[in-house]
């Protein structure tokens, strides 16, 4: 209901997207007949199990994958378009820090390489070292970090240079139960803070439920969209709203849906 | 009587670095550059034990101390081959070689076509024996350090070459992907990242490059050379049984050598402090 009042053009628009791998054991379909409009402010899950696509479809808006056929535009833009005009930031599974640059100096490389002042760029890594809780650590190096501050540090690098969209495909997946709690709560302060546009790539079902305002449920062989949900939830979220019985609900719909996709191939 | 005194100071030299190497100071500074400093100084003090004690000739195996001796008697001959083979030759060669390697590395990574032309041709060019190809390089670059340089450049080049190309593809895919999002050029992406990344197997290259240079430079005299250079003073102090000076020049190559690669693992350690084989 909320879409269709909505007046605004979609920040991200797929339509009929396909996108086939070459590969040496012949065509791969990785993404068939995907349609999906994500708005402004959106927070976007993608859940599915591996090989359903949900991490090609996040490279394909980031124009890191080209789709073979169907329409995909990104700020109104082509995906290539939009990265060269650098519409969004990109988190990826691990940090990827480069190791031979401190905290602050891996903040800092995507302003270098966007051309912005020397004042700028310092004031820019303070403010958000600030955000993800990383101040005073801006001089150590990533191998210094554990691998919590050390993703929280990739998600300050991709904030670093105010893009309206974040792209985060399974940000926090290699981090332990307690950690990712924490970080999913400072992420979603964090959005309620900025109002970007958030893809989130996961294979967690309380994750998706208790970050999204929409979870897109996928499945594999050939990838594509079974279920998109448009949660009731409030954007105020506690810790404990996933012990209610809407958020129950709400992750009970995504399990069917991720069953269901999974029983069309046995 | 002498031998006694030397067998003496090895089982003494042995115990104290046993007892270090084990001791509660193991980790200090001290011990570890004391345990292969006492090593050398046994290996050394055997050496002068077993020639005084006549077991073998001189001819055959000169002592440290008259080695030592022919060193402090004839500081000119050796600086002049020394600056001759080591400066001139290996050095110039290196820096030549090495950075020649460096640029091409970079243009076979922009242009994909080079990368497959280039490398297995360079391959075959590093199997070739360069004795083979010094004495063609001396003709034409004359007996000058010139064509030592020319050999050891040919030495280097390929080695090198290889490091640097497969240091360039080494960044992480995911590294790579980062600056693709942030729109960067290939020259960003190449300063940024993808020379960084390199620097662990550009060093790796110099260390070998380092090695083989002092060794093109000395063996690439033996073709032809003007009077000094190290490899026409080997040579021909041995065709005059000279070995107290043949000796004399090899402890100077070694020490040469060793300064050198030390000095580029020095750089190294400052540059690839980042690397896990780097930190401690």
């Amino acid at each position: 209901m909320k879409d269709t009042l909505n007046i605004a053009p979609p920040v991200i628009e797929a339509e009929a997207l396909d996108l086939v791998f070459q590969t040496a054991d012949g065509p791969v379909q990785a993404l068939k007949d995907v349609n999906l409009s994500i708005g402004k402010g959106d927070f976007v899950s993608f859940i599915g199990p591996s090989g359903c696509g949900k991490t090609t479809f996040l490279r394909c808006i980031a124009a890191l994958e080209h789709p073979t056929a169907g329409r995909l535009t990104v700020n109104g833009m082509t995906p290539d378009e939009a990265r060269r005009k650098r519409a969004y930031g990109y988190v990826f599974q691990a940090a990827g820090l480069y190791p031979w640059r401190t905290i602050a100096g891996n903040i800092r490389l995507p302003l270098e390489i966007m051309g912005f002042s020397k004042a700028e760029q310092t004031q820019r890594v303070e403010r958000v070292l600030d955000l993800v809780d990383l101040s005073g650590f801006g001089k150590k190096f990533p191998w210094q970090l554990s691998g919590g501050m050390q993703q929280r540090a990739s998600i300050a690098r991709a904030l670093a240079f105010d893009a309206d969209i974040l792209l985060m495909d399974e940000p926090f997946g290699a981090l332990d139960e307690i950690v990712r709690d924490r970080l999913n709560e400072e992420l979603l302060k964090l959005w309620a803070r900025t109002g970007k546009t958030i893809g989130f790539v996961t294979h967690s079902i309380p994750e998706a439920v208790y970050l999204s305002t929409k979870i897109v449920v996928m499945s594999p062989r050939p990838g594509r969209i079974t279920d998109v949900i448009d949660s009731p939830l409030p954007r105020e979220r506690p810790l404990d709203i996933r012990d209610s019985s809407q958020f129950i609900e709400i992750a009970h719909r995504v399990r069917e849906g991720l069953r269901a996709g999974h029983g069309d191939e046995v | 009587m002498i031998l006694i005194l030397a067998f003496g100071f090895w089982a003494l030299a042995w115990g104290l670095n046993v007892a270090a190497a084990n001791g509660p100071m193991r980790r200090s500074r001290a011990v570890r550059v004391m345990v292969p400093v006492l090593f050398g100084a046994t290996l050394l003090v055997m050496w002068e034990a077993i020639c005084r004690a006549g077991l073998v000739e001189p001819v055959v195996l000169p002592a440290p101390s008259a080695i030592a001796a022919k060193i402090a008697a004839s500081p000119e001959i050796l600086w002049a081959d020394f600056v001759q083979t080591v400066l001139k030759g290996a050095l110039s060669g290196f820096l030549i070689g090495t950075g020649a390697a460096m640029v091409v590395a970079v243009i076979c990574d922009r242009v994909p076509f080079l990368r497959a032309g280039l490398l297995p041709v360079g391959n075959f060019v590093a199997a070739l024996p360069i004795i083979g190809l010094a004495p063609i390089l001396v003709t034409w670059f004359g007996f000058g350090w010139q064509s030592k340089a020319a050999v050891v450049v040919a030495m280097v080049f390929f080695p090198m070459l290889v490091n640097v190309v497969a240091g360039l593809a080494s960044a992480e895919r995911m590294q790579r992907d980062l600056m693709a999002t942030w729109g960067a050029s290939y020259g960003q992406s190449l300063w940024k990242l993808r020379l960084p990344a390199a620097m662990p197997f550009v060093f790796n290259g110099l260390k070998i490059a380092a090695s083989l240079a002092l060794i093109g430079a000395i063996v690439a005299e033996y073709f032809g050379s003007p009077v000094f250079g190290m490899g026409f003073r080997i040579s021909t102090a041995a065709g005059v049984m000279n070995l107290e000076l043949v000796w004399a020049e090899i402890a100077v190559a070694a020490l040469a050598g060793s300064a050198f690669y030390g000095l580029i693992a020095l750089i190294e350690a400052g540059v690839t402090f980042w690397h896990p084989s780097q930190r401690n």
